[in-house]
């Protein structure tokens, strides 16, 4: 009989120790299951625009302290900083052209000012008689892109908006002539833009014309593709370089390939496993 | 009106302490004055001197950042200003949020709140789980895991740059202290304060009592927001040692009996 009564439990300290110890740590694991959702949802902002000599997206949420001097130095009050509300990584700044543009100052204001190099001034300098120089035109903020069914160039009708209001004129935005087939008589004067030219700085974003922006910036990483490093071009030698250190053997090698052609037909232990 | 303001002399010169600091954020942006520019995060103090939040580069440095001489200089600067002298003043002399967090707990006095809620649990330990938390997310998600959540920034930069909906946040903290658990922000949760209550414990500026002279009236208890630390009142002489203590004097102010003063911690005669 006494072994089936129960024995009153002794919550020792021990215990008591061990489950509290339990209890918080379960309720962190929580905690910071919830707070690491929200913070990934919040870190996605794919079409945020960053400020001139802005690190790599990660590198740049990894080092931004969310201070604002940028904002502050900004002479245009171009850069804002995310609020609650903005759906953007709460306390960065970013900027939208349409609204506000980059008007790429040569001193660059924004950038020397970040107290942690989440803004590099090494991404918006070039070196010029063994000094480095600020050069604003090598930043790289975003590209633009043209919608050729809303940009009314694409019509015939001549607009050079954007090609004018380009700082890097002609180099960022060229106009390609082509003759108006429909007319016969005019030329359609069409904006292209080079990737490699565009800083991303949205002014002709903001000079469009039209009701909605028929060109506007993009972050590189939405705006471009990526050809990988399997095609090369044949026509260009420093491309074609990238061919020297590739391994030759192109044969394919699995189990059956091991033997000869005449024994993997006659062996039949290698045409079934087991 | 002279004793008023001799009962509110540190409240009085607290908010005169929070609202010029935030003025001068403001006119730096706003105006272009160069007192103080950026925010609690990170500033430049008269165009030369950095200053950083040293919990906020902790955070970056978890998650993965390369650290520039600049913010590391800054955050030493901070660290050792509250780590050697000031002890967590920052919480009741500087932060913004406070102000919404004593407006919550003078509410909650003067209605009797605190007899008629139902109590709600949460232990004053949260904060430092929080600060251990903050950091392994840092690594987890490579961003400072608290800086994109924290009321304190969003009030600040609020306040500088524009609120946006960052007020329904700022309420938030201010309804959670008012309705669910009493100094629930700044004496639970906040983990910057938790980092504060922990690397100012041995800071030389603390309040300090005169057991003799008091009368057991508890007024002290009763408006400090870290009752926990008062528990010589009444029973011994010397210093409030508790790195929790935010330093803020309101217990001071409300002594009738002299019991209790600000002094500088005697290290070198323990007795004295």
């Amino acid at each position: 009989m006494n072994n089936l009564k129960r024995k009153k439990p002794v919550i020792t300290e021990r215990r008591k120790f061990l489950s509290t110890m339990a209890q918080s740590v379960g309720l962190s694991a929580l905690g910071g299951m919830v707070w690491t959702g929200y913070i990934e949802e919040a870190k996605a902002a794919p079409l945020i625009l960053r400020p001139p000599g802005a690190k790599s997206e990660t590198d740049f949420l990894r080092s931004c302290i969310k201070c604002g001097q940028c904002a502050e130095a900004c002479p245009f009050d171009t850069l804002r900083m995310a609020k609650p509300g903005d759906n953007k990584p709460m306390g960065t700044p970013f900027f939208i052209p349409r609204e506000v543009p980059c008007y790429m100052c040569t001193d660059i204001p924004c950038v020397p000012v970040c107290p942690t190099g989440a803004l590099d001034i090494d991404l918006v300098s070039v070196m010029k008689e063994g000094e480095k120089v600020l050069d604003i035109e090598k930043s790289k903020m975003g590209v633009a892109v043209v919608d050729e069914e809303s940009c009314i160039a694409y019509w015939g009708i001549q607009c050079d908006a954007c090609y004018r209001a380009c700082p890097v004129m002609d180099k960022a935005i060229v106009l390609e002539y082509k003759r108006n087939d429909r007319t016969g008589k005019h030329a359609f004067l069409i904006p292209k833009i080079n990737s490699k030219a565009c800083t991303g700085c949205g002014l002709c974003e903001r000079a469009c014309v039209t009701e909605k922006a028929a060109i506007f910036v993009l972050p590189h990483e939405v705006a471009q593709g990526k050809v990988g490093g399997h095609y090369i071009k044949g026509w260009d030698q420093k491309d074609e370089n990238r061919l020297e250190d590739i391994s030759t053997d192109v044969t394919t090698h699995t189990k059956r390939s091991e033997l000869e052609a005449q024994d993997y037909l006659n062996n039949s232990e290698v045409l079934f496993d087991d | 009106m002279i004793s008023f303001i001799k009962k509110h002399r540190f409240l009085m010169l607290r908010r005169v302490s929070q609202l010029t600091l935030i003025g001068l954020y403001f006119s730096a942006n706003a105006y272009g004055l160069g007192i103080l520019k950026g925010t609690l995060s990170s500033s430049l103090l008269l165009d030369t001197i950095p200053l950083s939040d040293p919990f906020a580069v902790m955070q970056m440095f978890a998650a993965g950042a390369i650290l520039s001489m600049d913010v590391l200089i800054g955050a030493l600067i901070i660290l050792l200003f509250y780590m050697t002298i000031a002890g967590r003043a920052f919480c009741s002399w500087v932060c913004p949020i406070n102000m919404i967090t004593d407006l919550a707990n003078w509410l909650r006095r003067v209605l009797y709140l605190d007899k008629t809620e139902k109590k709600l649990w949460l232990g004053r330990s949260v904060r430092y789980w929080l600060i251990g938390l903050t950091l392994i997310l840092s690594v987890i998600t490579n961003i400072a895991a608290f800086e994109i959540v924290s009321p304190i920034s969003m009030l600040h930069r609020g306040l500088v740059f524009g609120m946006g909906m960052g007020t329904a946040a700022v309420l938030s903290i201010f309804l959670f202290d008012l309705f669910a658990v009493k100094n629930g922000w700044c004496g639970h949760i906040c983990p910057l304060g938790g980092f504060y209550a922990v690397s100012s414990k041995m800071s030389l500026i603390r309040v300090k009592h005169n057991q003799p002279n008091c009368t057991l009236c508890m007024k002290c208890k009763d408006v400090c927001p870290e009752k926990q630390i008062l528990s010589i009142i009444g029973k011994e002489s010397g210093d409030v040692i508790s790195g929790e203590c935010t330093n803020c004097g309101r217990c001071i102010e409300v002594c009738d009996d002299d019991a209790l003063s600000f002094g500088v911690r005697n290290y070198i005669n323990k007795n004295g």
